[in-house]
């Protein structure tokens, strides 16, 4: 627009120099903090080729790095080790391929039945009691959890002492925790998934499920020819995104929900715990960034290979 | 749904809606799972206001033997630390949210410019991140060595400041409430870049700067997990953390009340413990429990925008 209202090209061209520049000026405060937060410590990936010693002449992190033995893949050696790093990949996978299944089909479930209500206002309150608990914070969750696990005072095994059970030692018994933290889980996150689907279902226009019906469709056959494929791009890019994040865990809920109980590791480490734990009790620092380089170099194939896969069988629904 | 609904329903006719005892079902399920969300809070709430002697008989029940306020009456007249932790909460929410949301601005702003050069590097810049990181402790070094972010409230603001995915939503969001040509027109007119953005573009942009402005402060009132890394001095601490600090040691807050010697051996004493860690998870969630019904729709308005591809 402006090239064509000045006679000549000169001024068109310095105006959209300053554009340029003014804009980017704009994109500074961000980009500054990608590269000095998420770029920047990208470096710092050497530390897991590294037995990282405080250089006591000058102690900084860079002559720490500098002055450090270089070890190799020693590191990861080590972390493979123990039998603790096969309890933590285990658990990490084993758990994330469950949620993974386990959301998609009980928030599009959810999804499903709450739009088939025609109650509208029951409806709204249901999704509105859904969503609360992914507002709070997995340390207020963990009080909640502890107030029916208590082993002196919890609801439950007060429950089981007066039906003369013998009460189950909640906090020092690994057994019960797969349940538990899967519960805790989707107790969590299902009202969001579920409101996610639920945008996409009410965005159906209503006509199809007219043309379904007076074709003589069922209910059933009208969610699974209409409602199911209008949910699947949704469905497929929430499935990419969580399998990119296979290899991550929710630090949160596995740190706080089992309040940090050793006996319980077993089936609550997993690798961001064991990062953390390697970092900051163990002081570690070799170790951990090695688990978490494993873990960045895992998930980045994982998101690529889950991409690609979805973009050769349906172009539409992948992420990038 | 509204659509749905409406067509369906009203006017007394159900065509082409469920049964109705197919209905009835549907609402147990789905009311029985509505009901397991909220119960854990009012469960927390009637212990709250149970006697300690009544916990000691029953345990943690949702009928108590005894009411009592005793647990608020202590959380209060402990509160030093609490006050403390409320202010940090409070502040760091605010000003992490207030600096937050005008970076988000401005950098999606340039995302959403499609004559802006470098817009592609940049939108490539901030989604790698997404895909892959330094790690835990690399960041953590860089933070904390580097960048100076150790105990102080910079170490519980900057390291949330940017978020890759609220760039992509907001981006959205300028795409579907900014035309273009009012962008050239304001050019036309003379205005520059910034007061274009600020004068022009934002107060159309409202709802959706709503809605990163409540995801950025809901995060920030939720965090912990910064306390946990860079933060040492009981001072700075907020009250997520200080709540996981309770857990462990039930004394923590006590000891942190300002009350000294006898007094303060008084005040352990009398500590009503377990009733107290729950009327501080109480005082900790009302504001969320009260303020989110009025805000979930900005948020609701956000996340799905934000995953819904272009």
């Amino acid at each position: 627009m402006a090239k064509s209202l000045s006679p000549n090209g000169t001024l068109a061209r310095r105006r959209f120099n300053t554009k340029t520049l003014v804009l980017t000026t704009m994109a500074l405060p961000g980009a500054i903090w990608l590269l000095l937060l998420r770029y920047l410590p990208m470096f710092g990936i050497v530390l897991s080729f590294q037995d990282y010693k405080i250089y006591t002449k000058a102690p900084s992190l860079i002559n720490n790095i500098l002055h450090s033995k270089w070890v190799g893949l020693e590191n990861f050696k080590f972390l493979f080790a123990t039998t603790e790093s096969w309890v933590m990949i285990r658990n990490t996978l084993g758990y994330n391929a469950l949620w993974i299944v386990l959301g998609i089909i009980f928030a599009v479930a959810f999804a499903i039945m709450i739009s088939e209500m025609t109650t509208k206002f029951a409806a709204k309150v249901y999704q509105t009691l859904m969503f609360f608990p992914y507002f709070l914070s997995w340390v207020v969750v963990s009080y909640f959890v502890y107030a029916f696990l208590s082993p002196e005072k919890g609801l439950i095994t007060n429950l089981q002492k007066n039906m003369d059970l013998d009460p189950t030692q909640w906090y020092s018994d690994p057994r019960p925790w797969p349940y538990i933290l899967t519960f805790a889980y989707l107790w969590k996150n299902l009202g969001y998934s579920c409101i996610l689907y639920l945008a996409t279902i009410t965005g159906i226009d209503s006509s199809q499920y007219e043309a379904a019906r007076i074709d003589g469709a069922s209910k059933w056959q009208q969610i699974r020819y209409v409602t199911l494929p209008h949910l699947r791009p949704m469905i497929i890019i929430l499935f990419i995104l969580s399998v990119g994040r296979i290899f991550n865990a929710d630090f949160g809920l596995f740190y706080q929900v089992p309040m940090n109980y050793g006996p319980l590791y077993p089936a609550t480490q997993v690798v961001d715990t064991y990062v953390y734990r390697a970092l900051m009790s163990m002081n570690n620092i070799g170790m951990s960034s090695a688990a978490g380089l494993l873990q960045n170099v895992v998930g980045f194939i994982c998101i690529m290979v889950a991409n690609s896969i979805v973009r050769r069988v349906d172009p539409d629904s992948s992420l990038f | 749904m509204e659509r749905l609904a409406g067509k369906r329903t009203w006017g007394g006719t159900r065509l082409g809606a469920v049964s109705v005892p197919t209905e009835i079902i549907l609402h147990i399920l789905v009311g029985l799972f509505a009901f397991i969300c909220i119960l854990p809070f009012i469960f927390t709430v009637i212990i709250s206001f149970s006697s300690e002697a009544s916990i000691r008989e029953v345990g943690y029940y949702f009928i108590p033997i005894e009411w009592s306020l005793k647990a608020y009456d202590t959380v209060f007249d402990l509160g030093l630390q609490l006050y403390r932790s409320f202010f940090n909460s409070v502040f760091v929410s605010v000003a992490g949210t207030a600096i937050s949301v005008l970076i988000c601005i401005l950098y999606s702003y340039v995302l959403y410019r499609r004559d802006y050069k470098y817009k592609k590097f940049f939108m490539f810049f901030s989604f790698f991140t997404m895909l892959f990181g330094g790690g835990l402790a690399p960041t953590y070094m860089v933070c904390k060595n580097l960048l100076g972010l150790n105990n102080n409230y910079a170490a519980l603001i900057v390291p949330l400041l940017v978020s890759p995915f609220n760039f992509i939503v907001m981006r959205t969001f300028f795409r579907n409430a900014v035309p273009e040509a009012l962008i050239e027109s304001a050019s036309i007119d003379g205005s520059g870049e910034y007061r274009t953005l600020f004068q022009i573009i934002v107060p159309i942009s409202l709802p959706g700067i709503a809605t990163i402005a409540l995801l950025n402060m809901l995060a920030y009132w939720n965090e912990w997990f910064l306390s946990l890394l860079y933060i040492r001095d009981n001072e700075l601490i907020p009250l997520q953390y200080m709540l996981m600090r309770t857990q462990q040691q039930v004394e923590f807050m006590v000891n942190n009340s300002g009350k000294t010697g006898p007094e303060l051996s008084e005040a352990i004493r009398n500590l009503p413990t377990d009733s107290f860690r729950m009327a501080l998870v109480v005082i900790i969630v009302v504001p969320i429990a009260f303020a989110y019904p009025f805000f979930q729709r900005y948020i609701i308005s956000g996340l799905t925008i934000g995953a819904v591809k272009e």
